[in-house]
């Protein structure tokens, strides 16, 4: 494959084209959309964790002013859509039948002629239920007397776990510890990493519209992956696929929350379908965070044997996974716990072996990929931990445990202990930068002058290895469709292009960087270049955006249908100058004859003789379309480190400075790199101290919505500080690695490790997250330590 | 349910409607009048979307009732740009890449206002406060700081309208009419 990168274009902080709309409130998002004759769909939902539905009377709310219909479980089953499938293949509910399995389960779908009315319907539906014992504590689920929570699928699965999944190789890892219990070092650490919500701004919802004259369906949704949507209502309502229509218009946030397909949409759909008139559905926060896709809520037990240097062996593994009701992670078919197995981080295990048991549980459905690739943040939160508990037992500095241990440069592509290829990488420039810019000998020498006049502070390293941009197709699916990617490119006769991609923009800024692409590779400007998605008519078949995937997969389809156009116009232009294509030269922006630069033509030249003056050996116009399955994942990586102090009257953390040193491989825009960077970091920051999704012994959510659901705001979250290294992938068409999530992936065990740091001198080796001044402030008790 | 017949100054044009006692001031602005650039992202008056100016004070129009509007003076997103020109905090949220996927960015642009409507020349930690009633969950709000910063030496080195007499103005041309 051709590496060579063009730099126009690529590189440079472009200002986003689509900013112009939402500054101006010109965004268009799903709530957003009104059309004639709408009516508004409202979800009765259950207010048990676990019950029988003894029934369900419709009755009273049939005579509330404006509701149109109200739609049970029981008119779905006789429609054969009481059940749709999850994306890992189990089945969840759309609206309950006999049983609902946890709070907030979607119940009845109330159809009316507005919003307010719609709530008043659904407020008068009378459904009378008889309770059920509950599971909330994934650890019980397994009990012999536990209820089984799925009947409905017993035949399949005849007790509460959902998988026992497990890799490596158990011999040698079992090997490498039994020699480490006698030569080296064992350490053990039990670590829960909570259940969150990616919490979007904007809700989840959408507007259903069957018109029954054209027979089409056309649904504007809050979709991350709208023609996997349009593949699955085709297949789940037996619609014709040509006559589904999904646009995921804009969309305010996704992180991975707009990845599954929820009951409220299949209403949405089936409600249009009956009255014949758009429907539109809005969940509203309460109903977001209590019944829409959550994310972790891994339960990890691990073990790290290494030589008495310090030198690390082999790693050991168990995790329980509660995924709550129904299993509806969005992972690949193959790999039930995504890719938990890069747990090896950035380090040079011999031996590793990992095992997952997933439950269900009387908690909302999910498990999905919160601004993470498939669990990577799990995978690299338990490692960056154990590497600090290694490094606490030896007494050991952290940041040269890690230097220690890291993979070389030299030894890329890398086969990891659990069989992935690492790419590209070069872990001790990022961590050497990182310590550098934030004086690292300097700060250890400020924590030993405050701990002896007992003030608490500490530093907490996280040098994380990612693992994105699935595929390839051999290996990740998405409900068994392949993981590529596409880009549609159409040159105008005038030189000017629309570019059409598989991928859709939840704020990752697309319109920019997919058009700095093109431009690139063709030597134009990116104001030359109009980049749309997200709509199913018009836009290549795509997986979606997710998991850091759309520019290590449909950035490569993008380059690559640059180039395939470039090609063409290199055939225009050998013929427009008479010259053999071998004599032809390419400079950003034209062709020339070699050797006398002058006789050239531009792009734009040879776009307009496309349409005028084509070969006669050749199509007229300049298109081109590329669907790209990538040969491997990509693997960016980074080295940050976070300093805290410690209030001892209140146990609260101060992060003081957080430096974040990330390598994406080649950058398309260094603002948009810098934005996500800044976004996915507060994203780390609110699991590490703040966010969790808890419930009650009865399974009542204890904090569904946004007063108590501790999303940080600027007061909480700290002035970021990034810097880079840039290690080109060496498989990706311009280099380019993605970076999402990685900081949502690498941040909360900086600020652990910081916090536990901050304590080590206690004799404190791990806390749970979120941490929380209660948390700290309870320890300090337990220690004499709290300041009056 | 009583209903109310209300006229509210939105952005100088004057509007009037009737509307059910419960129905939200939010609700009124969208779905009544079509001005979606306001938007609803939680029910507990927490995320800040939905902040627009009432009398020229930051206000959360879910947590108002569009009859309580009445007779009053509101600003939205949509009022920002005059003549042409885009407002300094539009330009700075530009500039600075304060926004990602926009959906917070009208509440954060009012917000911003009303801030510097009050302090012409804030902190950061004074801006932090005055943005601490909107969340936003793309940009880790580093920019956001910049973008209204951005504005704020926008605003004191040109001859820029404060908003009130923006409003102000186009309501006369409005009365005018």
């Amino acid at each position: 494959m051709a590496t060579e990168v063009f730099k126009h274009g690529l590189g440079e902080p472009y200002k986003r084209k689509e900013d112009a709309r939402f500054i101006r409130g010109e965004g268009k998002y799903v709530d957003d959309v009104q059309l004639k004759g709408m009516l508004y769909g409202d979800i009765v939902r259950s207010p048990y964790a676990h019950a029988l539905i003894k029934s369900i009377d419709i009755s009273e709310a049939m005579k509330v002013p404006g509701v149109v219909a109200v739609i049970t479980g029981k008119d779905l089953d006789a429609a054969g859509l009481a059940w749709m499938p999850t994306l890992s293949g189990d089945t969840e509910a759309v609206l309950a039948l006999d049983r609902v399995h946890f709070q907030m389960q979607e119940v009845a779908f109330v159809v009316a002629t507005s919003r307010y009315a719609a709530a008043d319907g659904a407020a008068a539906v009378e459904v009378e239920y008889e309770p059920l014992q509950v599971i909330v504590d994934p650890k019980k689920a397994l009990d012999p007397d536990a209820p089984l929570l799925r009947p409905d699928k017993k035949d399949k699965q005849p007790t509460n776990q959902i998988y026992h999944w497990e890799t490596g190789d158990r011999t040698g890892t079992d090997e490498a510890f039994t020699d480490a219990e006698a030569n080296g070092i064992v350490v053990k650490q039990d670590m829960f990493i909570p259940r969150i919500h990616p919490a979007p701004i904007e809700t989840c919802g959408c507007v259903a519209d069957y018109n029954k004259t054209t027979a089409k369906l056309t649904v504007w949704l809050t979709s991350q992956a709208p023609h996997v949507h349009r593949t699955l209502f085709a297949i789940v309502a037996g619609l014709p696929e040509h006559r589904i229509r999904i646009i995921s218009p804009d969309v305010g946030g996704g992180f991975g929350n707009k990845v599954p397909i929820y009951p409220g949409y299949v209403c949405a759909v089936v409600a249009s379908l009956t009255t014949g008139k758009p429907v539109k559905w809005i969940e509203d926060r309460s109903e977001n965070i209590a019944s829409t896709g959550f994310a972790r809520d891994y339960h990890i037990h691990a073990e790290l044997a290494a030589d008495k240097d310090g030198t690390v062996k082999a790693l050991k593994v168990h995790t329980l996974a509660d995924h709550g009701a129904f299993d509806a992670a969005a992972q690949p078919t193959k790999f039930p716990a995504g890719l938990f197995h890069i747990c090896t981080g950035s380090y040079d295990f011999k031996h590793a072996f990992v095992d997952v048991d997933a439950v269900h549980t009387n908690k909302a459905p999910g498990g999905i990929a919160y601004r993470c690739s498939f669990r990577v943040t799990e995978a690299s939160y338990l490692i960056e931990r154990m590497m600090d508990t290694l490094a606490h037992d030896l007494g050991k500095d952290p940041a040269q445990l890690r230097l220690q241990n890291f993979i070389k440069p030299e030894a890329f592509p890398y086969r990891s202990a659990l069989d992935w290829t690492f790419d590209s990488g070069n872990y001790e420039g990022a961590l050497k930068l990182a310590m550098k810019n934030v004086d690292y000998e300097g700060l250890r020498r400020e924590q030993a002058e405050k701990r002896a006049r007992g003030e608490l502070m500490g530093i907490g390293i996280s040098s994380f290895t990612e693992i994105v941009g699935a595929g390839p197709g051999k290996h990740f699916d998405i409900a068994g469709i392949q993981m590529f990617d596409s880009c549609e490119v159409r040159v105008h006769p005038t030189g000017k292009i629309l570019a059409r991609i598989g991928v859709q923009t939840q704020g990752q800024g697309h319109e920019t960087t997919f058009a700095q692409i093109i431009a690139a590779e063709l030597g134009m400007s990116p104001d030359d270049v109009d980049v749309e998605h997200g709509d199913t008519d018009t836009a290549p078949y795509g997986l979606g955006t997710y998991a850091s995937r759309s520019t290590p997969v449909a950035g490569a389809a993008t380059a690559l249908a640059a180039r395939k156009v470039r090609d063409k116009a290199k055939k225009i232009a050998a013929y427009l100058l008479e010259v053999g294509e071998e004599d032809l030269e390419w400079e950003p922006g034209r062709f020339f004859v070699k050797g006398t630069p002058g006789k050239g033509k531009t792009i734009q030249e040879l776009a307009f003789a496309a349409y005028t003056n084509c070969p006669p050996y050749l199509e007229p116009g300049l298109e081109a379309v590329n669907y790209y399955d990538p040969p491997n994942l990509t693997y960016p990586f980074g080295s940050y480190i976070c300093v805290v102090d410690i209030d001892r009257g209140t146990g609260q953390v101060d992060i003081r400075r957080f430096m974040a040193v990330d390598d994406c491989g080649t950058i398309i825009n260094p603002m948009i790199v810098e934005g996500q960077i800044h976004g996915g970091l507060t994203q780390g920051l609110a699991p590490a101290l703040y966010e969790e999704v808890t419930f009650d012994e009865d399974g009542n959510i204890l904090n569904g919505n946004f007063q108590d659901y501790l999303v940080p705001t600027a007061m909480e979250t700290p002035n970021w500080e990034t810097d880079r290294t840039v290690t080109p992938s060496p498989h990706h068409p311009i280099g380019a690695k993605g970076v999402g999530e990685s900081p949502t992936v690498g941040a909360p065990q900086a600020i652990v490790n910081a916090v536990v740091d901050a304590l080590a001198h206690l004799g404190v080796r791990h806390i749970d997250m979120p941490i929380t001044p209660w948390k700290v402030w309870n320890i300090l008790k337990e220690k004499g330590l709290t300041a009056d | 349910m009583s209903t109310h017949h209300i006229h509210v100054t939105i952005n100088g044009t004057a509007y009037e409607g009737d509307v059910d006692s419960r129905m939200l001031l939010v609700h009124w602005i969208r779905d009544g009048l079509q001005l979606t650039g306001t938007h609803i992202g939680c029910d507990t008056t927490s995320c800040g979307a939905c902040t627009i100016l009432v009398d020229g004070k930051a206000t959360k129009s879910c947590t108002m009732f569009a009859v309580q509007a009445n007779g009053r003076q509101i600003m939205t997103v949509e009022g920002m740009e005059q003549g042409g020109k885009l407002h300094p905090l539009q330009e700075g949220f530009h500039e600075k890449h304060a926004l990602q996927c926009g959906y917070c960015t009208p509440g954060m642009l009012m917000a911003g206002l009303a801030l510097l409507q009050r302090n012409p020349n804030p902190s950061e930690h004074e801006i932090r406060v005055g943005i601490s009633g909107n969340l936003c969950r793309c940009t880790g709000y580093v920019n956001i700081v910049k973008a209204i910063q951005y504005a704020a030496e926008k605003m004191q080195d040109s001859e820029e309208l404060s908003v009130p007499a923006q409003v102000a103005l186009a309501r006369e041309a409005s009365n005018g009419d």
